[in-house]
């Protein structure tokens, strides 16, 4: 996909993650609208999948470390074809096949069921090892991290763990919008400089504008090709609710109601973000 | 054809040993199988496999929760994963990871958990696990076992490979003498009659058969019948077995290195309660932390004694109404 293809993309997940949270009548917003942009790049134009064999052996992982932004993997699986784009409208509500947290019994195309926060690093890991052991070369394993999840002590297991088995096909992403739920991280509890930290665990770092498709992809393929062997880290920096200025200006936008009006609020700028984009 | 080989002397082989070579057997027969371990391999003998077998072993270092999920990812690469440590370390300090990463999302992996309660001896109460079996009891689809014999280790381990769901083994290390031949054969589900008794009967598993024996002994001598009973696995547990036993018996005595909350006699006095209402006395840990010791000496402590099961069992054929 062109760079202008790839943002409209991601207009369409923040579109569809907005009218699912809305129909509910509210839901992880914050943390879901953030990774809109990865998420395009991602299924867009990095990993390798079949929407209609969703467990393909040949294909690239991807784990939402951060169960809570099922939303977005939801918006973006509909999109590519992994199931109808109605399911979205049954978000998180009684009896659905789309639980807000990810599921990978339930949502065909979710690679890990998550929510406790620090498992799926473990699990990431895990698959980029028995990928690893089993010489299946050339496919890659993303993970998604949270900056609040960035506490648990679990991803830090998980971190030494993969610089020590020198998981090169491991490229984590951290979603650094600096919020969590009580407050800032630096509030609550202080990440310090994460690519530091991972870099101290034998980790290729870099940190990029994570609102910006073209900066995401050329960091991928920029690390791929100069990690040195060691697992990748890809520091996102972003505004939580990012791309939707009415959600953005909440100050505790992780899990917020989203009454219609405010949808209303969202879904016309996010129509004039479009429109704009599509007259450059 | 299979027998109890009970006398109480040391094993033909430790479990150590055991785990050791049943692994090995079955690197062999399936190169999927991935043996995990959290730098617990000098404690259970596998240091050798895993210079011998690199493409099947890991160690993860001290890191167990990491552990259960590089094991969940493994799974999703079509391994089949039997991960090691201490029991307090592989449930009660990993018991969400468990739960989640494994059970939840509908994964297979086989834990094993060495060291099960006071065989954690000179270790003490920081490794002394006496609430494993009632923890993994409650996730949904468990298989949990408590390791009777080596026998029992090695068909299970083997027979468990490709079984769905968490499959959770306690057991000893070493000091487990041997209770069946080797040509006994073991089904997940379906509880061993040790011996026909009429008066009571006494259901013991783990390191507690062998006490229920010797414990069926000195009834003999006291003119009362026991009917012994190991139920193998403790979730699914033999419910045809037991309720039968009861009808027959109309007492129950249990036995088991384990808190007496939430384990083997709670799982028995819950099915009994419910299909044939008989008195349950139990013998276990009775709301106390561990403790160093050597097991005769714990053993002792907590009451985990032939005589203690003897008299417990005259107290239930007591209570028959």
């Amino acid at each position: 996909m062109t760079t202008k293809e790839l943002e409209l993309f991601a207009l369409d997940i923040r579109t569809e993650i907005v009218k699912a949270i809305a129909k509910k009548g509210g839901g992880h917003i914050g943390g879901s609208l953030t990774i809109a942009d990865l998420l395009a790049v991602l299924y867009g134009n990095v990993m390798r999948y079949d929407p209609k064999v969703p467990d393909w052996e040949g294909r690239d992982f991807l784990i939402s470390s951060k169960g809570h932004a099922g939303p977005a993997l939801y918006a973006a699986l509909a999109l590519k074809g992994f199931f109808p784009m109605e399911w979205l409208q049954k978000l998180n509500i009684e009896g659905t096949t789309l639980p807000g947290h990810c599921d990978r019994l339930k949502v065909p195309g979710i690679d890990a069921t998550t929510g406790s926060l620090g498992q799926g690093a473990s699990i990431a890991a895990g698959i980029a090892l028995g990928l690893k052991k089993q010489h299946k070369d050339g496919q890659y394993v993303y993970c998604i991290t949270g900056d609040g999840e960035s506490a648990e002590g679990q991803v830090w297991e998980a971190a030494a763990f993969a610089g020590h088995f020198h998981l090169s096909n491991l490229i984590f992403f951290l979603d650094w919008n600096k919020k969590q739920i009580d407050g800032t991280n630096d509030e609550v509890m202080s990440l310090m400089d994460p690519m530091k930290k991972y870099s101290a665990f034998g980790w290729y770092t870099m940190c990029v504008n994570g609102a910006d498709v073209s900066e995401i992809e050329n960091a991928i393929s920029y690390a791929k090709h100069n990690c040195g062997g060691r697992p990748i880290f890809i520091a996102l920096d972003v505004v939580k609710g990012s791309g939707v200025p009415c959600i953005e200006e909440v100050e505790n936008n992780h899990c917020i109601g989203v009454p219609p009006a405010l949808a209303e609020k969202a879904l016309s700028q996010l129509e004039e973000h479009r429109r704009k984009l599509v007259e450059e | 054809m299979s027998e109890i080989i009970y006398t109480g002397a040391a094993p033909k082989a430790e479990i150590s040993s055991v785990f050791s070579s049943t692994l090995e057997e079955l690197f062999h027969q399936d190169s999927s199988v991935v043996y995990i371990d959290a730098d617990l391999m000098g404690s259970m003998k596998t240091k050798e496999l895993w210079k011998k077998y690199p493409d099947n072993v890991i160690n993860t270092g001290i890191q167990e929760a990491n552990m259960i999920g590089v094991a969940a990812g493994l799974y999703l690469t079509g391994m089949k994963p039997y991960v090691h440590s201490f029991s307090p370390f592989a449930s009660r300090r990993v018991f969400d990871q468990v739960f989640l990463s494994i059970g939840y999302a509908g994964k297979s992996i086989r834990i094993i958990g060495s060291d099960a309660g006071i065989m954690a001896t000179y270790n003490g109460g920081t490794h002394m696990c006496f609430e494993d079996i009632a923890m993994m009891c409650t996730i949904p689809g468990v298989c949990v076992i408590d390791v009777s014999d080596a026998a029992m280790f090695r068909s299970l381990l083997i027979q468990t490979k490709d079984r769905p769901g968490v499959t959770y083994f306690r057991t000893a290390r070493r000091g487990l003498p041997d209770v069946y031949s080797d040509d006994t054969e073991f089904r997940i589900g379906e509880g061993k009659l040790i011996s026909d008794g009429s008066d009571v009967t006494i259901i013991a598993s783990g390191i507690m058969v062998g006490t229920a024996i010797e414990a069926a002994g000195i009834l003999k001598e006291k003119g009362v019948s026991a009917e012994v009973i190991d139920p193998i696995t403790i979730k699914p547990l033999d419910r045809e077995l037991i309720i039968s036993s009861a009808k027959k018996t109309g007492a129950v005595v249990t036995a088991e290195n384990h808190s007496i909350h939430g384990g083997l006699g709670a799982e028995v006095a819950s099915l009994l309660s419910g299909e044939y209402p008989v008195p349950v006395m139990m013998v276990g840990i009775e709301d106390r932390f561990g403790q160093v010791g050597n097991e005769k000496y714990l053993r002792e402590q907590y009451g985990l004694t032939a005589d203690n099961i003897a008299e417990k069992a005259l107290a239930a054929i007591n209570k028959k109404r």
